[in-house]
This record gives C-alpha cells, sequence and structure tokens, in this order.
C-alpha cells in the first residue's frame, strides 16, 4: 500500500530549479532509500514533503490525502518527522529537554521512552548533559531519537551515517531495522554500503528527477546500473 | 594566558566583567560613598535600560526580525504612562501609599496594555510582510519608526511634558553615608522582578522551551510539529510590552521627557544587545549593567567622555567577542 | 533582466530620456527658473543626486543598510566650513576642508565597516546608527569648533560673491545674458552643477566597471560570491569607504553653496531620511533612480508644504487631522508613503517602469 506519493514535484530554490518533476510512490512499511550523488536533489525532496520548501507545481499525498502547501508544523502533525543532515540538535538545552519538546503534551509515554532507551542506551547516560557536548553519534542518535518519541508514520533521515564511526553506523543499522517494524524511513544515504544493507525498496535521483527506482535486491545485483547511476565520473 | 582565561571562566567568566568594572572604578573614584551612588544608579539604569532591550533581543533571536520601531515602543510606553499619572494627580500627590501605589499600577498597567496592543499590531500588520528580508525590514521598521515619533509629536506636541512621581517613590534613603534614591531601588527591583520572571519562563515552562528552541534553530522546531509564528507573536508583544514598561519606569527616572526620548535609549538599547550578544536575556542583562554602570562612572570621572564611553566600551568589546559577550547558541 | 542588457527596453528608454531631460533642466536652471528659490531648488537637488547616488552604491549594489551618510555628508561640509572661517574664504579652505572631510570619513567607514561587517551585516545597520547620534551630539556638544546648534556662517571665495562680477558690459555693470546677471552667484550654481556632474560619472563608471558586476554578484548570493572567493568582508568595507568618500565631498560642495553649515542642513537625521525616501523612491540599485529619486523628493519638499499648510486650515475643524496635516508633520505622510513604497515597489519608480517596458 502506498504511504506517501510524490506528484510530479519541482521545486525552485531562490531562481534556481532544483527538482524538474519528481515522481515517486513510498510504499507503506521498511526502509525506502534516496540514492544520487551529490547536487542531485534528495535533501530538496525531503525538505519538499516536510514542506520546508514549496513544489510549485507538483504535489504531495500522504495517506491519501493531499498535504501539498500545508505548513511544515501541520505536516509534522499529519505524522512525518524529520532527521536533517545537520540534525537540527538544540545544543542549549539537555537531552531531556531536546526530547520532551518533541512530544506533543510536554509529558512522556513511558514505554516508548523505555525503547528509545533500549535502542539508544546512550542518551539515558548523559539524560542532563547539554545537548551540544554529545559526540556526534550520540547527536545522531538523539536526533532519530526525538523523530520517534511520538508514534510518527513516516520518519525522513538526511545522511545519518556522514562523518560516524563504524561501530556507530552499524549499531545505527541495528536501529533503523527495529524501528522500521512500526514505521516507514525514507532514508538519504550516500553510503550505499549501509544503504545495501537495510533498504528494502530504493530510487534514485538524478538531476532533479528520478532516474531510477525499483527493490534493493535488483540494483545491489545490477553493477552496471549502479556504475552509470551513482559513480561520481558520469 | 590560558590558565588566566580558564581561571576566569570558572569564576563566572565574562558575567565577572560588571564586578571588574565597579572595582576599577572603586579605585579610580577613591571616595567610598559616590561609588557606592554611583554604582546604585548604574545598576538601577542598567535595569531599566534591560526592561527596553530584553525584547529587542528575543524578537532578534525568535526570527530574525531586527525592529528598528522598538524605539516607539519606549517613547510611548514613557507618554502613556506620563499622561496616566497626570490624569491620577490626586492619588500620585496623596498621602497614602495605597493611593500612590495604585496611580503607578494604573500607569505602568496603560503602558503594558499599549504594549501588547502595539506589539500585536506592528508584527502582524508591518513586520510580517517582509520576513526573512533584512533590507526591507530594515526599511519598513525605520519607516514605522518615523510615523511613530511623528504621533508622539501630534498627540503630546514636541514640548517638554513633566511626569509626575508617585509620592511615595520620593526622596531618599541613607544607607551609612550614602543616599540612595528609592525610586532608583525600584527601578532595579522591578527589572530584576522583569529579569527572573522572563528567566523562569525561559528555563522552566514548555513555552520557554519553544521560545529558546527556535532561537536555536526555527524550522526545526515547526519539523516537530509547533508553529513558531504563533509563539513568535507572543513573544513580540510581550517583548514590546517590556520595552513599554522600560520606557514608563525611565519618564520616572528623568521626570522630564520629550519626544526624543526613544530615539536617544535607541541607541543605548541597540549597544547593550550588541556588547551582550543577540537572542539571549543573560546576555542582555549584562549588556545593559554594563552600560549603566560605565555611563555613570565615566559621567562622574570625565563628563566629556561620557557620550563616547558607550561606544568605546562596544567596540572593545567587539574586538574581543565579535558576537558579543554572551549570544544564544546558534 | 536580460532583456533590458540585450537591447534597450521602452521603459529603459522612457528612464534615460528623463535623466537626460533632467540634466538639461539643471543645466539651463538659472535661465530657466529665473527666481532664487528655484536656483536654490537646483542646486540642493545636484547636491542630493550625489549623495542618493553614493549612498546607492551601498544599499542598492551590496545590500546592506547604513544610517550613517550624513555623517560622512556633515565631515565634508564642516571641513570646509570650519576652514573656511579659521582660515578665511580661499580656494585653499575649500580644497583642504574637502580634503579633511575625506580623510576623517575613510577613517570612520574603515573603522565602522571592519568592526561590524565581518559578522553580521544586521549589526553594521546598528553601529551605523549609533555612531551617527554620537556624531550629531558631538557637533552640538563641540560648539567652539562647531558652532553647536547655531551652526557656522562663512564667507567663500570671491568668485562665488553675488557681488562678484563674471562679465560687464562696456558702463562695466554685469552683463545680462538672457536677462540673467553674470555674476557670482550664476558662478557658484556651476561649480555646484559641474562637481556634481563629475562626481555622478565617476560612480555610473564605476557600477559599469567590474567592480560593480562583483558588487551585484555579492548582493544576489553573498554566500555564492564568499565560494567563489571574492572577499566579502572588503569589497563591502571598500564600497563603504568610496560611498563615505563620495558623499563627503558632495557636502564640500553644499557648504560652499550655502555659505553656512549647521546640523540642519549637513548632520540631523531628518536628511538621513531624506536619502532613504529618495532612494526608495527612486529605485535602490540603479544610479539613475538616484536622480529622479532626489529630483521628485526635493521639489516636493519645497513646495508640498505648502499645501499641507493649505489642507491643514482646510481641516482645521476636524480632531486630529489638521494636527498629522500640519506642515511640521510633514514627515509623519513622508513615512507611510515611505513604508507603502517598500511594500509594494521596492523596486522604485526607475525599477518598476524597466521591467514593466521589458515586459511589454
Amino acid at each position: 500500500m502506498t504511504l506517501l506519493s510524490l506528484n510530479n514535484m519541482k521545486t525552485d530554490i531562490g531562481q534556481y530549479a532544483v527538482l524538474h518533476g519528481v515522481t515517486l510512490d513510498i510504499p507503506e512499511g521498511g526502509v525506502f532509500v534516496l540514492l544520487g550523488r551529490n547536487g542531485a536533489g534528495k535533501t530538496t525532496t525531503l525538505r519538499s514533503i516536510m514542506g520546508l520548501w514549496s513544489p510549485t507545481p507538483g504535489s504531495v499525498t500522504f495517506r491519501g490525502a493531499d498535504i501539498t502547501g500545508l505548513h511544515t508544523a501541520e505536516i509534522a502533525r499529519k505524522g512525518i518527522a524529520y532527521v536533517p543532515e545537520n540534525m537540527g540538535i538544540f545544543g542549549s538545552l539537555t537531552v531531556e529537554e531536546n526530547l520532551i519538546l518533541a512530544t506533543e503534551k510536554g509529558r512522556f509515554d513511558q514505554p516508548r521512552l523505555k525503547r528509545i532507551y533500549a535502542l539508544f542506551p546512550a542518551l539515558e547516560q548523559f539524560w542532563t548533559k547539554q545537548a551540544w557536548s554529545l559526540s556526534g553519534g550520540q547527536k545522531q542518535m538523539l536526533a532519530v531519537a526525538r523523530a520517534i518519541i511520538e508514534p510518527r508514520a513516516l520518519i525522513l533521515i538526511d545522511e545519518p551515517t556522514k562523518g560516524l564511526a563504524p561501530s556507530i553506523v552499524a549499531a545505527m543499522a541495528e536501529a533503523f531495522r527495529e524501528i522500521s517494524q512500526s514505521a516507514t524511513i525514507l532514508l538519504v544515504e550516500q553510503n550505499f554500503h549501509f544503504a545495501k544493507s537495510i533498504g528494502r525498496d530504493m530510487a534514485v535521483i538524478d538531476d532533479g528527477l528520478v532516474a531510477h527506482a525499483g527493490t534493493m535486491a535488483d540494483f545491489a545485483a545490477d553493477t552496471e546500473l549502479q556504475e552509470r547511476l551513482l559513480s561520481l565520473s558520469a | 594566558m590560558e590558565n588566566l582565561s580558564q581561571f576566569f571562566g570558572r569564576f563566572g567568566g565574562v558575567y565577572l566583567l560588571p564586578v571588574g568594572l565597579a572595582l576599577g572604578a572603586f579605585v579610580l573614584i577613591g571616595a567610598p560613598s559616590s561609588w557606592a551612588t554611583l554604582t546604585i544608579a548604574g545598576l538601577s539604569m542598567g535595569m531599566m535600560v534591560f526592561l527596553m532591550a530584553s525584547g529587542l533581543s528575543l524578537i532578534f533571536g525568535l526570527m530574525d526580525v531586527l525592529n528598528f520601531g522598538h524605539s516607539a515602543f519606549i517613547s510611548f510606553g514613557a507618554f502613556v504612562a506620563a499622561t496616566v499619572l497626570s490624569a491620577l494627580s490626586g492619588w500620585v500627590g496623596a498621602d497614602s501609599v495605597f493611593l500612590n501605589s495604585m496611580a503607578l499600577v494604573f500607569a505602568l498597567l496603560a503602558a503594558i496594555s499599549f504594549g501588547l496592543a502595539a506589539g500585536w499590531f506592528f508584527e502582524s500588520v508591518i513586520i510580517r510582510p517582509v520576513y526573512h528580508d533584512h533590507l526591507r525590514q530594515i526599511l519598513i521598521t525605520m519607516g514605522a519608526l518615523i510615523v511613530s515619533e511623528q504621533i508622539i509629536l501630534a498627540l503630546w506636541g514636541g514640548t517638554p511634558i513633566t511626569v509626575l512621581r508617585p509620592h511615595f517613590l520620593e526622596g531618599a534613603i541613607i544607607l551609612g553615608n550614602v543616599s540612595v534614591e528609592i525610586y532608583r531601588l525600584f527601578a532595579f527591583g522591578l527589572g530584576l522582578v522583569a529579569f527572573i520572571g522572563l528567566y523562569l519562563v525561559l528555563n522552566r515552562s514548555r513555552i520557554g522551551l519553544l521560545v529558546r528552541a527556535g532561537v536555536e534553530n526555527r524550522e526545526m522546531v515547526e519539523a516537530l510539529g509547533f508553529r513558531i509564528d504563533r509563539l513568535f507573536i507572543g513573544v513580540f508583544m510581550v517583548g514590546s510590552a517590556l520595552a513599554a514598561v522600560g520606557g514608563a519606569m525611565w519618564a520616572g527616572y528623568e521626570t522630564l521627557i520629550t519626544p526624543a526620548l526613544g530615539g536617544e535609549m535607541m541607541i543605548v538599547v541597540f549597544i547593550v544587545v550588541i556588547i551582550g550578544g543577540l537572542g539571549s536575556i543573560e546576555g542582555t542583562l549584562l549588556g545593559a549593567i554594563m552600560v549603566g554602570l560605565t555611563a555613570n562612572y565615566v559621567g562622574f570621572l570625565a563628563p566629556k567622555l561620557a557620550l563616547a564611553s558607550n561606544m568605546i566600551l562596544m567596540t572593545i568589546i567587539l574586538l574581543w567577542r565579535p558576537n558579543g559577550l554572551r549570544p544564544a547558541v546558534k | 533582466m536580460s532583456a533590458s542588457l540585450s537591447k534597450p527596453s521602452f521603459g529603459d528608454i522612457a528612464v534615460k530620456s528623463t535623466v537626460l531631460l533632467i540634466a538639461a533642466l539643471l543645466c539651463f536652471a538659472p535661465f530657466l527658473f529665473q527666481d532664487v528659490r528655484a536656483l536654490e531648488v537646483a542646486a540642493r537637488i545636484c547636491v542630493f543626486i550625489v549623495l542618493v547616488a553614493s549612498y546607492d552604491l551601498l544599499i542598492g549594489y551590496t545590500g546592506i543598510v547604513s544610517f550613517a551618510h550624513t555623517m560622512f555628508f556633515g565631515f565634508g561640509a564642516y571641513g570646509a566650513a570650519i576652514l573656511l572661517r579659521q582660515m578665511g574664504p580661499g580656494w585653499d579652505a575649500v580644497i583642504l576642508g574637502g580634503l579633511a572631510g575625506v580623510l576623517v570619513s575613510l577613517v570612520v567607514a574603515t573603522a565602522i565597516g571592519l568592526l561590524s561587517l565581518r559578522v553580521k551585516a544586521i549589526f553594521f545597520a546598528m553601529i551605523t546608527l549609533a555612531a551617527a547620534s554620537v556624531a550629531l551630539v558631538l557637533a552640538s556638544q563641540l560648539s567652539h569648533f562647531t558652532g553647536g546648534e547655531d551652526g557656522i556662517t562663512y564667507r567663500t571665495p570671491d568668485l562665488f560673491k553675488p557681488a562678484f562680477k563674471l562679465m560687464v558690459d562696456e558702463d562695466g555693470k554685469v552683463l545680462r545674458l538672457f536677462g540673467v546677471k553674470m555674476n557670482g552667484k550664476l558662478a557658484a550654481y556651476y561649480f555646484v552643477f559641474v562637481t556634481c556632474l563629475l562626481l555622478f560619472f565617476v560612480m555610473l563608471r564605476l557600477v559599469g566597471s567590474p567592480l560593480g558586476t562583483v558588487l551585484k554578484a555579492i548582493r544576489e548570493n553573498e554566500a555564492r560570491a564568499e565560494a567563489i572567493g571574492y572577499r566579502v568582508v572588503a569589497y563591502r568595507t571598500f564600497v563603504f569607504c568610496l560611498s563615505a568618500a563620495i558623499a563627503s565631498l558632495a557636502g564640500t560642495v553644499y557648504a560652499v553653496w550655502l555659505k553656512y553649515t549647521g546640523p540642519d542642513t549637513a548632520l540631523s537625521f531628518a536628511i538621513m531620511i531624506d536619502i532613504l525616501l529618495m532612494v526608495v523612491i527612486g529605485g535602490m540599485g540603479t544610479m539613475w533612480g538616484a536622480v529622479i529619486g532626489a529630483v521628485l523628493m526635493v521639489i516636493a519638499q519645497y513646495y508640498l508644504r505648502d499645501l499641507m499648510g493649505v489642507a491643514a486650515e482646510a481641516t482645521a475643524k476636524l480632531p486630529l487631522l489638521p494636527e498629522l496635516l500640519n506642515p511640521d508633520r510633514w514627515l509623519f505622510w513622508l513615512g507611510i508613503i515611505f513604508i507603502l513604497l517598500v511594500y509594494f515597489f521596492p523596486k522604485g519608480i526607475v525599477g518598476t517602469i524597466t521591467q514593466k517596458g521589458a515586459r511589454g
């Protein structure tokens, strides 16, 4: 069943056209990976879904309802969470404050909190520390935790493994598998090895368009296609 | 050098600066009683300036909006309060602390209500169309300032107006051989209450949490499902009301006010937020106290330098810390 | 925009021919408008065209707002005024005063630029405002030097004395050409006109040069210009200094014309507001806009106030309105017009006309 569908999404940033008409269906469940070279428009796709850039023309449909042009906050309340590339951590707030801010009612749902502690034990350990003092990996964990503190149907995550140590990347992969049991993850990823290990479906964005979409298994088997769509030389 | 700055940091870092300033002034002034009087005057001026500046700093921090019209709230606060006090002149001069206080409360309430209403108008009518466009924002808020000043001139005329002080705030109390004006103590106390109130709201409440998070990263707060723009109008209104209260208190301090008051204070307010760092009330308080103390000490030690003293202070601090003493984390 | 570059559009032609017409009118002003007030207006227009164009170099071509432009104008005016009074009416005083004004402007502009531009452009607006107000208060406090609130009156070089005879007829009287006396007043006007024309051409040349292209690139996209390798802070500080120096020269010229310099003519914040209005009315980022904005505003200043007086009398019985229509409240209406212009016509007259022409 389709959870999110992008229909001919065109986005301009200032005077530059970045997306030239992205059309894509994201099925419910699992991890959907967006691949592509730098500057191809992956981040812009996520930001356009989130309403941080407005796609004109084009439309975004989420659970059958048109969410194009809604305010970012309303899109979030419809059940989409966003983990930006820079993680968007509030450095002067403590770990606890970062998380409680993300709850809708201002208090924690204890079972969900337990689940987050289980996924990312470091967060419980540094509960009262200001977030700027965390390591890069811990900040990324906090950013992901903040996205799942409320039940969200879709979680947009932008390059979560960038600059992280291999052990943390492995922990992150584990966490994403667990999260994708109950929600859909739309993941932008440069690290193909990581993407291959957790992705079920995938698409390649190239020059503001969807260049290929299919299952990760097929794409991983087709080295020629990978070479054509992802290599830097082309 | 490294050790020195660590040592400095451990004992309060930049918050030590006013203490250092006061100690330095103590050595230069020599006479303890003059020094005490000047210090109290400086602290109370600092607190009034803090009232005027805190809103500007938060408004900028939260929405990246710099309101050049902010001084209009200061002026209007002063004139509205002065008008209410003169209308209630019977109560103001009465030998009853209760009637005095009621007059004062009414005057401050009038200033606050005006600030809230004018803040709402400014934000929703004047500023909202030009979010994210600094150039037009500066021009439009400056235009609004011009119009506001002209309205003050049209309503109250260009001649100075005498401000009545409630009877119980007149005079001074003598502590040892230091005479302390009651009004200054009151202004200091009111500013302190406002600071503590703001501090508690920002650090202990959910709204405050949202404001602090929004100052750091507005987009992310929205992506978490909160409408920053709706929060912002509230912050704008409160900030404007604080400026109006600051103006009202300043009117009582000066006792003679002209429509130029807002413009004069605006320069001081700008220097305070630049020194303190935009976006944090702790920084604004620090900047305000520094400016208040400097103005009073220099005014005593070298009256000719008094005017330039704030500019010099700002230059030194900007050379040392280009973002101000304690800016909000961005 | 590209359309206006490749082939002149209708709007472009309209703007340029208007400017040409204005230049012609100003050039022959003493002959066309033979009364004292009109010549006053023409000279003020010349000076303000330069002042506004130099401000536009800053706001229109680099996108940063300064509130200290009058301060630099004042440096030039007071430089000439003080030296003309101290040294007597000679060209040496004018030239030295002009140079001193430029020098002080350059030093102050460099200091402000380096202090604020490297951090945030928004600090710049605040710091220039603070600096300008300090300069204003200093001018009124250092009264033995600046004449305080009263300002300074002085004599200018003999060539500009109304009694000076440029040409004489057979009887030794001042020659009249087309009814205009060939006297020192005429010489003074042409001194103003020619200097301003030269300064304007310098600026026009500058914005057409590679420097102008760089400035536009910075204005359009600061981050990208920085990424390409332009040192944005250095460029902005340079332009700030340049516009300060030109404003200072304009101040010197105006001081020589007026034979009086005081806070109201050279330093007050009201002049800053005039400059802002002229830039916005004319259109930011175009030298032609400065010309049209300055002409419209100066004429309005001289003649619209009379109209307001009439309107105030006509509405005398209504509440508040006559207060607001009082000629002293004329800034009220300017402020409102200013706000509306920034909302609805941020490109000003020239920008709007050029755009319309390019589309049609």
